[in-house]
């Protein structure tokens, strides 16, 4: 197995190419979660790519499914579907939606809607247990999300319920559509918020692989409260040019030497 | 053995509602109650009490509800969703959409207080746009059974349907209208008086009203045919076109607002394979108020003598 560190590179790089060809897309929200994809689907996660329907797989969600082309490359990577597919994006021909569909093989719900992907996920971890299966359900939650109202209501239900297959990994990179979080919306501590709910709260670089891949681990041997694990993220990671730079949000074109300046400067990270 | 009730009886469909639930718990085990702090409001109460593990319970939080019912179809089991008609057909009606529709997840919702039928509670509870939200969203069938009776035969049906479902419960008592030999078909119309001059068309608390104005209009030598129109969407086209062809005018009525129901259904079925001359019996858009839910259809024209009246405009 390649180096997740790698990994998420690959993701960086293929999801700028698949933003280039859509003409369209997420470009910094999607290089925030690239870390946390490589960690989940190429080590954390129980899945099998050739059976995404098998019942008792994990789950996972990207709530905040604006970053879904690194989504899409991730699992075109993990061998779901050939990366032609998710170069697609946002294409009539594809099932690449703007936001993630179920119909592309290995998405598990819907989202890009914001404030619903903790919900359904809470659902899948509420029906596991009630069909006493163990598989864990992973949901990447933005700061949009946690301005919703719907994602509270997940996390208290969550807590009370100690969901301890249930893992919120928030990739917390700071900056929304129209101006930074602080300015818009400030969230303040949300991990101390989360604990209050009930849940065990971790913080971690949320570009180490390392402290991704533990934090994780840490979560399976947590009983009886769900994980939330706070990732202290940049938007547009990986490239000079994205980093912390609200443009970069999205949804954005990129020109032929926007792309070509991203993908060298990621090749030679 | 399920007990039904007897024609003719005022039962409130809340009560078919617990009945049907306890009778399903122990019939198959693929499915599970999710509820938010309102059983004692929709009629679940006795599937919280006699089988608790099969009730997940929400709080009060319906849009987490909703959208966890998605993830709960994902794993294999069934979710009715219950709860009020204006917290699940507004309040969580995007995730509905967009958690339940849009995934074709096999979910289903139920909710009580819908229409005037609500009575006392007031505007803010008598949900009177439901059938118009759920009718708009891709995929989802809508249901408003007639009485409690249908409603028992309607359940075990919609869990069977792959598929989103909606489906009204009643709250106040109102009159039996079918016998416990009813057969309910998602889609399928079921006329219930033969008539030639006019139809009505009704859904829900309506079906008893428009036999009562069919009944008086007989006397007055007026041949009204009823039908029982318990499946919104989809609609039963063939029903419609022959109302349209063979009487003279169609009646439509409904606890709802005129705009987007059963009405409106009819009537897009209608203009497009047979015009028919109609008149719209609902809710004029307007909000409902307090008031007992049989005082409240003759201030608002969704009585008896509404559908009589608009029948006889029609012939």
């Amino acid at each position: 197995m390649p180096d997740l560190t790698d990994i998420a590179n690959t993701i960086r790089i293929n999801c700028l190419k698949a933003i280039h060809a859509g003409r369209s897309g997420h470009p910094g929200g999607s290089l925030s979660i690239a870390d946390m994809l490589a960690v989940l689907y190429f080590d954390v996660m129980n899945l099998d790519p050739s059976r995404p329907d098998w019942k008792e797989r994990d789950r996972f969600i990207l709530s905040k499914g604006h970053a879904c082309p690194s989504l899409y490359v991730a699992l075109a990577q993990r061998g779901y579907f050939p990366m032609e597919e998710a170069l697609k994006l946002r294409k009539i021909d594809g099932f690449a939606e703007g936001h993630p569909d179920v119909g592309m093989p290995g998405i598990d719900a819907p989202s890009g809607s914001l404030g619903m992907g903790l919900s359904q996920g809470l659902g899948m971890a509420l029906g596991g247990r009630h069909l006493g299966q163990d598989f864990r359900t992973h949901v990447i939650l933005g700061d949009g999300d946690l301005q919703e109202g719907n994602t509270w209501e997940a996390i208290m239900l969550a807590g009370h319920k100690k969901m301890d297959t249930l893992v919120a990994v928030y990739d917390s990179n700071k900056l929304q559509g129209d101006a930074p979080v602080a300015t818009q919306l400030d969230l303040g501590d949300v991990g101390a918020k989360v604990a209050t709910f009930g849940w065990h709260v971790l913080y971690v670089d949320g570009h180490d692989t390392d402290a991704l891949k533990a934090a994780l681990e840490e979560a399976k041997t947590i009983k009886g409260k769900p994980t939330f694990i706070v990732a202290d993220t940049v938007k547009g990671k990986g490239v000079s040019f994205m980093e912390g730079v609200l443009f970069w949000h999205g949804s954005v074109t990129m020109t032929d030497q926007q792309l070509a300046d991203a993908v060298k400067e990621l090749e030679h990270a | 053995m399920l007990d039904y009730w007897t024609v003719g009886e005022d039962v409130s469909v809340r009560d078919a509602f617990g009945r049907i639930l306890v009778h399903m718990a122990a019939e198959r085990s693929d499915w599970v109650l999710l509820d938010a702090d309102v059983a004692g409001g929709t009629g679940a109460k006795p599937l919280v009490t006699q089988y608790p593990d099969r009730v997940m319970q929400f709080g009060i939080a319906e849009q987490n509800m909703m959208a966890a019912a998605g993830g709960v179809a994902d794993t294999g089991l069934i979710p009715v969703v219950s709860t009020f008609g204006a917290f699940g057909c507004m309040r969580a009606h995007e995730q509905f959409r967009t958690a339940i529709a849009y995934p074709e997840r096999n979910a289903k919702l139920c909710c009580s207080h819908v229409g005037l039928d609500v009575g006392p509670d007031g505007a803010s509870a008598q949900m009177l746009e439901d059938l118009a939200t759920m009718r708009a969203i891709p995929g989802v069938v809508v249901i408003s059974p007639a009485d409690a009776n249908e409603f028992m035969k309607a359940f075990p049906v919609i869990l069977d349907h792959q598929g989103p479902v909606y489906m009204r419960i009643g709250r106040s008592p109102t009159p039996v209208v079918f016998a416990a030999d009813h057969t309910f078909e998602i889609g399928k119309a079921t006329r219930v008086r033969e008539g030639s001059d006019v139809t009505v068309i009704a859904t829900g608390v309506m079906v008893a009203r428009a036999l009562s104005a069919a009944e008086t209009l007989a006397a007055e030598g007026v041949s009204v045919r009823v039908v029982n129109m318990a499946t919104i969407k989809p609609i039963d086209m063939a029903e419609v076109i022959a109302a349209a062809v063979e009487t003279k005018g169609i009646v439509t009525a409904e606890d709802h607002n005129i705009f987007g129901g059963l009405g409106s259904a009819v009537a897009e079925c209608a203009a497009q394979h047979h015009p028919a001359k109609m008149k719209f019996v609902g809710v004029n858009d307007t909000f409902g108020k307090s008031g007992e839910h049989d005082e409240l259809p003759a201030m608002f024209g969704i009585d008896a003598k509404a559908v009589y009246a608009a029948c006889k405009e029609l012939i």
